[in-house]
């Protein structure tokens, strides 16, 4: 049996300053033999990325390590010299970051840097890097490698760039990979050719890998081993499948039983969904018989509340010379509809044009040609009184909870603006109302008084829920709600969401490129790609037979779609 | 592979009562709740330059205020025959210029003039700026090509150079004995009228960037007006660099109120400042350099304060050292 590659024993990493320091990794220990991949898995503030940058001593700002041993081929190399870590980087242990976009220098071709790599590890030089270049990005999986290694980071797409800083990270052949969340930031496709990929190439050159991901399926369909983290402490490790399958310490059980990816989540998330699904368009026709007989609200009441017919929107893009323009289709004659007290979802990878539909609907873009009618009303010629009433019924949520609020309002103004701008109620009758509303997304009323740069991405959302819910709309409209949270946080609010579509009534468009996520709260599912539906029908069907290979192709992509969990 | 029971690799738990399970995103209740002002004001106290450019300005805002509490001398009451550079001594510590007027006091009484000019320029300059560069960011289009082209213009003019032929313009409103209000408006509104293109563009390039961010598309769809939008969220917003780029260019404004006042064109000389005493003091440089030395310190004190203070200010409110 080989001598262990890496041992981590009971490191501990802090923060801050040396009087109060703030401990991010309190006693982490794993070991990773030769060619072997161990994932890390943990939810953001783990310190799983803080725990793998302590092995190089890439810690960010004023991190140190204050207790435990790094060892690496079993020499200690916790407290060593600059330089030693220095020759250690990239010729025994390599990396590939999270984000492909701000890792690549913009100035320089990808050639020159992945010439960069081999030269300051004295792999090749001259000519003979220009050609190991080349070879390793063929080797990354890129076709034409020496006229991409010609190319600037901009020309890449961004899987492109990932497979760029792979080969990078692979150049002087480390015997450890450090992948931090290295397909994070990519379409679901895109980032399981990724992982095939690097699958393959690290069994092929014995490499070993540490794999940082949150994602629990992802973690066990890629390694063998998991190390499960939790504020900083490793709370469960041990063989993947088996992990998976007995999930012993609470927090393990509570990642497995809510990873949105898992088969076994299926059956009850569907059945769960029937029921708030049953309730909603009750609650749902009541108010639609209410809305048919007043005079106040927009509409006429029917069971169709949304209806979108042959959208297009066509771009303008900047063409070789500044006179010319060419048209670029963002989206391409789509047709659906929302049936009131139902949720539908658009699922699209990034480019397939379903925010410019969700755009669309909202008012905030004009269709080029099509209409989009909200309960009988077609939404672009309303003006004034009306269009105040349409955005009363109709509200947003947004994918980006740290942008969708405005940094300068306190809690209270943020879900106060909308009944300020329609004028609703006295100011008591205000403060009463979002005392409601905060109870109803389960945050504290304590909360009012804070700024959104206080509270977590998680809560955030929460508090724009209550923005979206403060006008008692009929239709909400979630781009990409969930998709910038940790999986637990995730499940949580789509839990939210669930209850109070039961309790309203609501209808939602839910936009997503997570197919995964569609399955606990959607019932009807639109697949669109290059701007064109290409399938459209329920959520079972979706799932249990797929009629495009592209959208068999998404589903094949969730990651741990496969794995099957004993019991 | 196999890899069950590898050395280091065994299945292992932690005990619970190590590692308790927290409730799934809770809200920290127990920090006092900030802003982003706070959190900037927050970070301003601990930072020692801040401290001093602070001190020094409230310093300054003291002198201005109540000259009469630094000195009792009165500074126009001036022998020539006696005085006329005399050195110093008890009671007038930076001694005589050649006028006979004592120095000490003509550097307190002289530092109104100064400050008022700056800080007025610079409030005008925020204001016409401010609204000139929120509307061609905001609007864009037209609207924006032609005020960016304007200001472009104005931006190619040297400010002192258009501050002279501005004053020239405005001789008339002064009148023959002007008092300190009329005295300072021409210089204010002079330096004002081609100081405002840096805040405009810094303004507009702000506002390009915040209205693109989605609570602007958030309010929209609450049904917030443009307008609305424009005065509620995006200027706000907009507003930190500006703060920044005022604070520096205060110092600005007070030297070029001096470089104007030493051509001859700022402040009458009857008006007490800086500049003009700088400039009288140029004629007996060679002789008693310290009548130079004086009002030029004081000048050059407070121009660092202001610079230092934006610097203080532009740190507290650089995004990247805010937390998330």
């Amino acid at each position: 049996m080989s001598e262990p590659l890496l041992e981590i024993v009971d490191l501990q990493v802090a923060f801050g300053p040396k009087k109060k320091p703030v401990t991010a990794v309190r006693g982490a220990s794993l070991t990773i033999y030769p060619g072997q991949t161990v994932a890390i898995v943990g939810e953001s503030g783990s310190g799983k990325s803080t725990t793998a940058h302590a092995v190089i001593d890439l810690l960010p700002g004023n991190g140190r390590v204050v207790g435990g041993a790094i060892r690496f081929e079993g020499r200690d190399i916790t407290h060593v010299k600059k330089d030693e870590i220095i020759a250690l980087r990239g010729s025994s242990i390599g990396l590939v970051p999270q984000d492909p976009l701000s890792n690549l220098n913009p100035l320089w071709k990808i050639g020159f840097q992945i010439r960069e790599a081999l030269v300051a590890n004295g792999v090749a030089s001259g000519a003979e890097a220009k050609a190991r270049a080349a070879e390793l990005l063929t080797e990354a999986g890129l076709p034409d490698a020496e006229r991409r290694a010609n190319q600037y980071p901009h020309e890449f797409s961004g899987g492109m760039r990932q497979r760029a800083l792979i080969a990078m990270g692979l150049a002087a052949r480390p015997k450890l990979l450090i992948a931090d969340e290295p397909t994070s930031a990519l379409d679901v496709t895109v980032q399981k050719q990724i992982l095939d990929h690097l699958d393959g190439l690290t069994d092929e050159l014995g490499v070993a890998v540490m794999l940082i991901t949150h994602d629990l399926g992802l973690a066990a369909e890629r390694a063998d081993h998991l190390v499960v983290m939790y504020q900083g402490r490793v709370v469960e490790s041990g063989p993947a499948l088996d992990i998976l399958q007995r999930p012993e310490h609470p927090y393990t059980q509570r990642l497995v039983s809510k990873a949105p990816s898992l088969a076994s989540q299926r059956l009850s998330s569907e059945r769960a969904r029937a029921e708030v699904r049953e309730q909603a368009v009750q609650t749902a026709g009541e108010i639609a018989a209410e809305v048919a007989q007043s005079s106040q609200e927009l509409g006429e009441g029917r069971a169709t509340v949304i209806e979108a017919s042959n959208l297009t929107r066509v771009f303008a893009l900047r063409g070789s010379v500044p006179w010319q323009s060419i048209d670029f289709k963002a989206v391409d004659d789509v047709s659906f509809s929302l049936r009131r007290g139902t949720t539908t979802a658009i699922v699209g990878e990034s480019g397939s044009g379903k925010s410019t539909v969700a755009r669309m609907v909202l008012g905030l873009l004009p269709p080029t040609s099509g209409t989009v009618t909200f309960d009988g009303v077609d939404v672009s010629t309303l003006k004034g009184k009306d269009l105040l009433r349409l955005r009363r019924q109709m509200q947003p949520i947004f994918q980006n909870p740290y942008g969708s609020l405005d940094p300068m309002y306190s809690i209270y103004r943020t879900i106060e603006e909308p009944l300020r701008t329609h004028k609703v109620g006295t100011s008591k009758e205000r403060e009463a109302k979002i005392r409601d509303l905060l109870d109803k997304v389960a945050l504290p009323s304590s909360v009012m008084r804070r700024f959104p740069n206080e509270l977590s991405g998680g809560q955030r959302q929460r508090v724009a829920i209550a923005r979206a819910l403060a006008l008692d709309p009929e239709v909400v409209i979630c781009d990409e709600a969930v998709s910038a949270l940790d999986v637990l946080v995730q499940a949580q609010i789509l839990e939210l969401l669930n209850d109070l579509q039961a309790e309203l009534g609501l209808s939602y468009l839910f936009i997503t490129h997570d197919l995964a996520v569609v399955r606990q709260i959607a019932d009807d599912v639109l697949v669109m790609q290059d701007g064109k539906v290409i399938e459209q029908s329920s959520v079972s069907e979706v799932f249990d037979d797929p009629r495009e290979s592209y959208t068999r192709k998404l589903l094949d992509a969730i990651p741990g779609g496969s794995i099957t969990l004993g019991a | 592979m196999t890899s069950e029971h590898r050395p280091g690799q065994e299945r292992f738990v932690a005990p619970l009562e190590e590692t308790p399970l927290k409730a799934v995103d809770s809200v920290d209740t127990s920090s006092p709740p900030t802003s982003m002002w706070s959190d900037a004001w927050r970070s301003l106290r601990r930072n020692p330059l801040f401290l001093v450019s602070a001190a020094l300005i409230l310093f300054l805002i003291l002198v201005v205020a109540f000259p009469s509490l630094f000195t009792d001398e009165n500074p126009r009451r001036c022998l020539l025959s006696e005085n006329s550079l005399g050195a110093p001594r008890a009671g007038h510590p930076f001694g005589f210029d050649q006028q006979g007027c004592d120095v000490f006091a003509r550097v307190v009484y002289g530092a109104r003039a100064s400050v008022t000019v700056g800080i007025l320029t610079t409030l005008f300059v925020v204001v016409i700026g401010g609204i000139l560069g929120a509307l061609a960011g905001f609007y864009g289009g037209l609207l924006d090509a032609i005020l960016s082209r304007v200001t472009d213009v104005f931006f190619a003019i040297p400010l002192v150079l258009a501050a002279i032929v501005g004053l020239q313009m405005l001789k008339n409103i002064r009148g023959d004995s002007p008092g300190f209000v009329l005295s300072v408006l021409p210089v204010i509104l002079a330096l004002a009228a081609f100081g405002w293109p840096q805040v405009m563009r810094i303004m507009r390039g702000a506002v390009l960037t915040v209205k693109n961010m989605e609570y602007i598309d958030a309010a929209t769809s609450i049904g917030a007006t443009r307008r609305r939008n424009l005065v509620r969220h995006v200027v706000p917003n907009a507003l930190a660099p500006v703060i920044v780029v005022a604070t520096v260019s205060l110092g600005i404004f007070i030297v070029a109120e001096s470089t104007l006042s030493y051509l001859g064109l700022g402040l009458p000389s009857r008006v007490m400042s800086w500049g003009n005493d700088i400039a009288q003091a140029q004629n007996v440089v060679g002789t008693a350099p310290r009548v130079l030395f004086y009002p030029a310190s004081a000048l050059a004190l407070t121009v660092l304060s202001f610079i230092l203070l934006g610097d203080a200010v532009r740190d507290a409110l650089d995004p990247k050292a805010r937390k998330r």
